[in-house]
């Protein structure tokens, strides 16, 4: 295994205005053949406000970590361009930069602030994208990461999932009292804002395909209950509930159903939800445990956790129902499915000797490949562009998020300062 | 008599004491006790916010249930690792309580299913669920009244010990019977 382990620690500090996030961003495998690109850092010269953010170093850090960037040091620049009459492709050569990146920020007209960038091609010596967005003093850090979108999806081809946001579960003990939080953050981890907080456990957050709403199991009740919440208002319903498991919300592509485990006929079963109607229709049949349901992107099949072969494994079924077929064969223990955004893998969560890890299936060859080497790395999510997977880990115990490349090259820990966080989802792209 | 009169009122201004250090208020019910230990192995359920998931806990003055003599102070069942079945040792304790139940139809039980934190949070959910319905069955075949019985699992999230070895993990894996009403 490719096992060159550079580790840089970001820390919050050496970016503007970011102390009060208490995030540490720790690259724990990093990737020979990562590009290497140039931001300079943007000039600015808005009068009125002063922006509070480091656009160039966000998307920098952005870059650095999708894993297919080398960003220079800023210290290792020999010039800092603002215009692209100020670039000279040679200086450019010699650091051994293939693109570069340079912009401005000025006062906007009918917002606070303009942002011009460029991005260039430093050996054939032209311009590939040159935009300007206008943006409120508070959407900075929004509009650096669609700026990294941009030039993800330029460089790459692909799109990039910069501007998207997670959610997650904390608990904290608190003056000896255990505290639950559902948090919603950018993707990079900045940001933290709290859904909802209990006393009582909070599990299994899923985004709405629209990424305006969130299901999650609560328990304040003293029973587990699937509640829906808007995001935006905070307003919230709940789905009807039985005795026993309401459990592992799992949207359909198209937002009008769900798929959720129960246990009402005194077994873990996967029942189908019509949220137009609340009319269930139960899937999954025999004496064993079903759950943890995964939608197929096109909504055609779903995948699902069960031990009715003796241990913990993946199988797929039609989303109507029907025969189920089991999809994992090697280990005794592989679970948490969740499909790739082109629906040809799946990520999961694969045991052997003790030792829980990420793992991703092709599902066309079969073939399962382990990504991690932690001991219980669990949770795994799809980046909406399928290029990173986020995941639970601990370090010293702690429930930790981290993040590993799609092809398993590229690892770092994203650290909050307190709590210990799992159950990372990774929300829809953001549709402009 | 004297002497179960002294332990509910003692387990009484314990409750009282734990809710009022965690701002946990359940108005002025008087809670038998919040917890038993099963094992006696001395666990700390000072803390009557490890155990508030049940709303509602209704009067419940019922000796037996305070007798530390009786196999009915015994609360918790344990369970092996990736197993839902009760072990032979303890079905005259799961008989002990279904006898009480089936004598009180007016007394509910809460049968919260727990897991280690091994494994994925969801699934360890479908195992608890599991090893309560398991303690469930058990309870109905032997004469206890289906309304009287309700299962919640929680899985991983409320372990006893945080602890990551076997000698936690084994703590943590366990149905509790938590009885309501009377």
């Amino acid at each position: 295994m490719n096992r060159i382990v550079a580790t840089f620690i970001l820390l919050a500090s050496l970016v503007p205005a970011l102390s009060q996030a208490e995030l540490t961003i720790e690259i724990t495998q990093g990737v020979e053949g990562a590009l290497p690109i140039a931001v300079v850092p943007f000039e600015s010269s808005a009068t009125q406000y002063v922006p509070t953010e480091d656009v160039a170093a966000i998307v920098a850090s952005d870059l650095r970590r999708s894993g297919r960037f080398a960003p220079l040091a800023e210290e290792d620049m020999i010039s800092r361009p603002a215009e692209a009459s100020e670039v000279r492709y040679p200086d450019w050569r010699t650091l051994g930069v293939d693109n570069l990146i340079i912009g401005k920020i000025e006062p906007g007209d009918d917002t606070d602030f303009r942002i011009e960038f460029r991005l260039f091609d430093v050996y054939r010596g032209q311009q590939i994208a040159g935009y300007s967005l206008p943006v409120a003093a508070d959407g900075l850090r929004h509009v650096a990461h669609r700026i990294s979108d941009i030039i993800y999806e330029k460089l790459t081809g692909q799109p990039g999932a910069f501007a998207t946001r997670i959610a997650y579960v904390i608990s904290e003990t608190i003056d000896g009292n255990k505290q639950y939080r559902l948090q919603l953050a950018d993707s990079d981890g900045f940001n933290p804002k709290t859904l909802l907080t209990s006393r009582q456990p909070l599990m299994s957050p899923a985004w709405s395909p629209d990424g305006r709403r969130l299901a999650y199991v609560s328990f304040e009740t003293g029973k587990a209950t699937i509640f829906i919440q808007e995001i935006t208002t905070g307003k919230r319903e709940e789905i009807p509930s039985f005795d026993g498991i309401n459990g592992a919300p799992a949207w359909s592509p198209d937002g009008r159903s769900m798929l959720l485990t129960l246990s009402r006929d005194g077994n873990p079963e996967i029942y189908h939800l019509n949220l137009a109607n609340n009319s269930l229709q139960r899937l999954t049949v025999g004496g064993g445990i079903d759950t943890e349901p995964a939608w197929s992107p096109d909504g055609r099949s779903i995948v699902f956790t069960s031990d009715r072969g003796g241990s913990p494994q993946l199988y797929r079924m039609p989303a109507a129902g029907g025969q189920a077929r089991r999809l994992t064969f090697e280990g005794n223990y592989n679970s948490s499915a969740d499909f790739s955004p082109d629906g040809r893998n799946l990520v999961l969560v694969h045991a052997e000797g003790g030792h829980y890890r990420i793992a991703v299936l092709n599902l066309e060859s079969g073939l399962l490949r382990v990504l991690t080497d932690g001991n219980l790395d669990e949770s795994p999510s799809f980046a909406p562009n399928g290029s990173m997977i986020i995941y639970a880990t601990e370090t010293a115990h702690r429930g930790v998020l981290a993040e590993v490349s799609s092809d398993g090259r590229f690892r770092q820990r994203l650290s909050l300062r307190q709590g210990n966080v799992r159950e990372p989802v990774w929300g829809p792209l953001d549709k402009p | 008599m004297k002497f179960v009169q002294t332990v509910i009122a003692v387990l009484a201004i314990l409750w009282i004491a734990g809710c009022s250090s965690t701002g946990d208020s359940k108005g002025d019910d008087v809670a038998v006790e919040e917890h038993s230990d099963g094992a006696g192995s001395g666990f700390d359920y000072s803390d009557g916010a490890a155990s508030s998931g049940v709303g509602g806990y209704n009067q419940l003055n019922i000796e037996e249930l305070n007798d530390p003599d009786s196999p009915l102070s015994r609360r918790v069942i344990y369970f092996a690792y990736d197993s839902s079945e009760v072990a032979e040792e303890d079905r005259d304790l799961v008989a002990a309580h279904a006898g009480f139940l089936a004598a009180n139809p007016g007394v509910s039980v809460v049968l919260e299913g727990h897991s280690d934190e091994r494994g994925a949070r969801e699934y360890n959910v479908g195992l608890a669920d599991r090893r309560a319905q398991s303690v469930r069955r058990m309870l109905e075949f032997q004469g206890v009244a289906p309304e009287q019985i309700s299962v919640v699992s929680y899985g991983e999230e409320k372990p006893v010990i945080e602890g990551y070895d076997e000698s936690s993990w084994s703590q943590n894996r366990r149905v509790e019977l938590v009885y309501v009403g009377g």
